[in-house]
């Protein structure tokens, strides 16, 4: 089983991160922003362990901080779900270019 | 004496306690102001009697020590300051009281006492300062209560405009006061009277100061006195109640001027220019302002003429280096002008109008106000045995030994002018027809013919204090003496008496036959539309003259200052803000709300960083 390059995974996290952030930037749909959103976390995620197998020193550590931020990206996803519906029920909306309320 | 400091503090109380609780005690705070008054009065008098037996007496202590210079504060007593203060407190006591029948029923009528009050205590004050800076203090307080008493009525335009212009007039007076005094302490290092009398004597002030000083100085005293040419506000003060006009513009306040130059006497016998320009501008005040009252048709008009042109000759007198002469006549004028404008408040109280053409035939309906009105107009004008005739008589007699013959001459004029504008008045308010439409006619409340009365009687006896008959009592007590001042008597030649009783007469005669007989036209001299009467009646077109020069370049010099201060200085001042708010605009309208173009900031910013970062190679310097 021949090795695959480190560039490889960093790679594959770089394209995450940019599909992410296009969709995070440019969606009108909120629910879409959030799951752009959770797609850069990943691509984090992918960039931590890497570079705990690859890197320079290479650790569980990074593998750990991988574990967290899932968890904590989860917690965060359903308290940003949340917040939608709430927004959701007021505004009758899921539009984030008419959530502007804190304008000027 | 120890006590007169007292003397100007009970007004004040009346002042403020009127101000207090004026508004609840109604038409009885006139009783607080008599009251006050009366203790002013009383003590004056002790001060006066005691004067005569004791010398001056002067008390002054520290008021501000600016590095090793100490300007002091206090009182003084002295001959003059003793008299000033027995006259000033006996008209303002006998117009408090007057005033409570005169003003009764207005509304503000505490409001109008306690500004009696504050004027008063003002006029107090000035009269015993010992020091010139002190003066100059209670000179600007008598400007403020002369304000307000003319403004008394502010819903009035034309007084408010003529408690303005008075105002005006007096502080361009005063800032040569003000210039004048500087330049004194400036060369005798002292604003006392005694210090500086003390350095111009020695002689340790250049000649040309002291005219220069004295001149600055009299500049104020004609602002005040209603001297040519800052005259044009004295008549337009009467817009005022009327007791006002007999406490501040006839017998007190403008006779401050008076007070002044004979109060700072000594400088000005110092320079004999100074004393020619005070005598000339005097007895040119005296021979125009009596022109132009010949043929004004309101009665207080004028008595207020006739006030400026008296003024005129007390300044002429003084000018003239007759102490006595000038100081006697102040006391004199302010009895029988304070009774002749007292008189004139009965009248038009009893009519309600001014016009003396509406009035007439008088003399019946008024039992007390007429004969007290014509004890005044005798007075005035010089008739033998009355007060005014030895005041006037010496006069006379100063300008004549002061050498000037022509003043002198127009002095005698103004004499005839006095005496024949006085008796037109008083035949056309008291005899003939009624040529108004007046149904009833009252006689006025004793409370106000009973203070006519006193002054009346002063205006006959008060003379008799320095005749050249039975001594000059009061001209041997002012100098002292003091050979500073001048002769305690001036001897003229014999037949100064008889001219002056002669043109009186003749005034008397002339006025009679016009407008009491009227057995000569009333425009024998020129016609109603006649360009004497034309030019006289606008008054020489003074005001009018002020209007299109001083004022118009004034308010040409505004209008350009109101051009910088509204293009230039607000222009900067809006380009500055408007520049900030311009700014913050455009960063608020950064803030869209659009969340993604935040982000989309932020990468960029990120990405920016980023790539100097890489062009770098981390080492930014």
């Amino acid at each position: 089983m021949s090795q695959v390059p480190a560039s490889a995974f960093l790679a594959l996290a770089l394209i995450l991160f940019c599909i992410g952030l296009y969709g995070a930037l440019t969606k009108r749909n909120t629910v879409i922003v959030l799951i752009s959103i959770e797609l850069m976390l990943n691509a984090v995620n992918i960039n931590l362990v890497t570079f705990s197998k690859y890197g320079l020193y290479p650790s569980i550590n990074g593998q750990v901080f991988a574990l967290f931020a899932m968890a904590v990206a989860a917690a965060e996803a359903a308290v940003g779900l949340a917040i939608l519906m709430a927004l959701y029920r007021n505004k009758k909306t899921v539009h984030i270019d008419e959530m502007n309320e804190m304008k000027n | 004496m120890e006590n007169a400091w007292l003397i100007p503090l009970f007004p004040l109380l009346s002042f403020l306690l009127l101000l207090l609780i004026g508004k609840r005690m109604k038409e009885a705070s006139a009783y607080v102001g008599i009251l006050m008054t009366l203790a002013s009065l009383v003590f004056s008098i002790l001060v006066l009697f005691e004067r005569f037996q004791e010398p001056s007496y002067l008390v002054k202590f520290n008021w501000l020590t600016i590095g090793d210079m100490h300007l002091t504060a206090g009182f003084e007593v002295n001959q003059l300051n003793a008299l000033m203060l027995f006259i000033v407190s006996l008209v303002s006591f006998l117009v408090h009281t007057y005033s409570k029948g005169y003003m009764h029923g207005d509304e503000r009528f505490h409001i109008f006492y306690a500004y009696l009050g504050l004027f008063t205590f003002a006029m107090l004050g000035l009269v015993i300062s010992p020091n010139i800076l002190q003066t100059y203090i209670f000179w600007e307080l008598v400007g403020v209560g002369s304000f307000l008493l003319i403004g008394f009525y502010y819903y009035k335009e034309e007084a408010k405009a003529a408690a303005k212009k008075a105002f005006i007039m007096t502080r361009i007076g005063d800032v040569g006061l003000l210039i004048g005094m500087i330049l004194l302490f400036w060369q005798t290092k002292s604003f006392e009277y005694s210090e500086i009398f003390k350095a111009v004597e020695a002689g340790s002030v250049s000649n040309t100061m002291i005219t220069l000083t004295a001149i600055l100085i009299f500049i104020g005293a004609i602002g005040k006195s209603g001297q040519f040419p800052l005259h044009t506000w004295l008549p337009d003060a009467m817009e005022g109640p009327t007791p006002v006009s007999a406490l501040i513009h006839a017998a007190t306040m403008v006779a401050a001027g008076v007070y002044l130059v004979a109060a700072l006497f000594p400088v000005f016998s110092a320079s004999k220019t100074a004393l020619l320009t005070v005598a000339v501008i005097g007895g040119f005040t005296a021979i125009f302002a009596a022109s132009i009252g010949i043929v004004q048709t309101d009665i207080k008009r004028v008595l207020a003429y006739s006030t400026v042109s008296q003024l005129g000759y007390m300044m002429l007198a003084l000018g003239s280096a007759g102490y006595v002469a000038g100081v006697f006549h102040l006391m004199t004028h302010a009895f029988f002008k304070a009774l002749l404008f007292l008189a004139a408040g009965s009248v038009i109280h009893a009519v309600h109008t001014q016009n003396i053409e509406e009035m007439g035939g008088l003399w019946k309906k008024l039992k007390w106000t007429a004969p007290l009105f014509l004890i005044g107009t005798l007075a005035i004008s010089g008739v033998p045995g009355l007060s005014g005739f030895f005041s006037k008589d010496e006069i006379l007699a100063a300008a004549w030994e002061g050498g000037h013959p022509v003043l002198f001459i127009l002095a005698l004029i103004a004499a005839f002018m006095t005496a024949f504008y006085m008796f037109r008045l008083f035949f056309m308010v008291f005899t003939g027809e009624n040529r108004g439409n007046q149904k009833e006619v009252h006689e006025s409340p004793s409370v106000m013919t009973l203070p006519m009365l006193v002054l009346g009687i002063l205006a006959i006896v008060g003379g008799y204090v320095n005749t050249p008959w039975f001594g000059s009592f009061l001209g041997d007590w002012l100098v002292d003496g003091n050979t500073a001042l001048g002769h305690a008597h001036i001897e003229g030649p014999a037949w100064i008496m008889f001219a002056a009783t002669i043109v009186s007469l003749a005034g008397i005669l002339l006025a009679y036959l016009i407008y009491g007989k009227r057995s000569i036209a009333p425009d024998w001299l020129s016609g109603k539309g006649g360009i004497l009467h034309t030019i006289l009646y606008n008054k020489f077109y003074i005001d009018e003259f002020y209007q299109i020069t001083i004022v118009a370049i004034t308010k040409g010099i505004s209008y350009f200052l109101r051009f910088i201060d509204v293009f230039i200085v607000e222009g900067l001042v809006k380009a500055v803000t408007g520049m900030v708010q311009g700014l913050g605009n455009i960063g608020s309208k950064l803030q869209s709300g659009q969340v993604q173009t935040y982000g989309a900031v932020a990468f960029l910013g990120l990405a920016v960083l980023v790539v100097i970062y890489a062009l770098t190679g981390g080492y930014l310097r």
